[in-house]
């Protein structure tokens, strides 16, 4: 036994047993996190069809709600999230040419990017509270013709961001688990699998939040 | 591992196309463009996706079997709003809809 071990001991770092060589292992992993990406898809759609089908419904109520959004904020966030998947992409290309304190450093502005990101997101939601825009028995609303209808879009506000930032809070566990496994030099140009497969997690979250800044925040502007 | 490392120039192209986009996304929300307007920043949403998709996650290196799953991934999507839509136009449930209910 001693001896099998000894004559299979891995020649590529990070190559489980059961893969031929670290190219087959690497298309592997890329699948697997692609097909749990397309069940995030599927998990979002649900909520984007609600929406399609609400908004379709009550077009004028829905477009009335944009006035109470902060434009602003959201673009910065686009703008913030947007640079972090950059961010991310340079982590794993600094993986791939194994300069690990180039890697450490991305993963941390990364983190520290999602971390404004979420910051922004709770500034906006303590709007939404003081303005009695939270759905519910305390919501109220400017026009009293669309009180019921606009609740119905600020509920799938909540839904909705509240689904994508509960994404970036365990995205930015990854990314603290990814920064402590770099320290530990876990990673090498030869393996950094992990990197690559939370990059694609956090791009993920980033275009679910490019679909969600113009149908929650840009409805109604010329209106 | 036998990916060739990207340029951080073609990463960079990228990420400034993506704000561009995110420029223009806010700029013509506040243009009354009718149905357009709609119709104008799902079409830079999209273009934005398929960036990230392709650069970011490197969709467009990828092996023709992941291609395949985000393809598919993208049709049952795709089967979810036509069904879901198609269900409730036909029974007449969404009479809102402007350029259905021309006055007639």
């Amino acid at each position: 036994m001693a001896d099998s071990e000894a004559i299979l001991a891995p020649q590529e770092p990070g190559l489980r047993h059961h893969f031929d060589d670290s190219a087959q292992q690497l298309e592997s992993s890329t699948l697997g996190m692609w097909v749990f990406l397309v069940t995030e898809v599927m998990f979002f759609g649900g909520m984007f069809g609600a929406y399609t089908v609400y908004r379709n419904m009550y077009p004028e109520a829905f477009a009335s709600t944009s006035h109470f959004m902060n434009v602003t904020i959201g673009a910065i966030n686009t703008g913030v999230l947007i640079f972090s998947s950059f961010t991310m992409v340079l982590a794993v290309r600094s993986a791939q040419l194994g300069q690990k304190k180039a890697l450490i450093a991305f993963l941390i502005l990364t983190l520290i990017l999602g971390c404004v990101f979420l910051s922004l997101k709770y500034v906006e939601y303590h709007e939404k509270w003081v303005d009695h825009h939270i759905p519910g028995p305390g919501f109220q609303y400017a026009d009293s013709r669309y009180a019921h209808q606009a609740q119905i879009l600020f509920y799938l506000y909540f839904a909705m961001t509240g689904m994508h930032a509960i994404h970036m809070i365990v995205g930015a566990g990854l990314l603290i688990t990814l920064i402590a496994m770099s320290a530990r030099n876990r990673f090498s140009s030869k393996w950094y699998t992990p990197v690559e497969m939370i990059g694609l997690y956090w791009h993920f979250v980033d275009i679910v939040w490019i679909f969600l800044f113009p149908l929650l925040y840009l409805i109604g502007h010329t209106k | 591992m036998s990916h060739q490392v990207v340029s951080v120039r073609v990463y960079a192209a990228v990420f400034a196309a993506l704000l561009a986009l995110t420029i223009t996304t806010v700029a013509v929300s506040k243009i009354e463009l009718g149905e357009f307007n709609f119709i104008a920043a799902m079409t830079i949403a999209v273009i934005k996706g398929t960036l990230v998709v392709m650069f970011f996650m490197d969709v467009r290196r990828a092996s023709s079997m992941t291609k395949l799953f985000v393809g598919a991934g993208l049709f049952w999507l795709a089967i979810l709003l036509v069904f879901l839509l198609s269900d409730y136009l036909s029974r007449g449930w969404l009479l809102n809809l402007r350029w259905l209910s021309r006055p007639g």
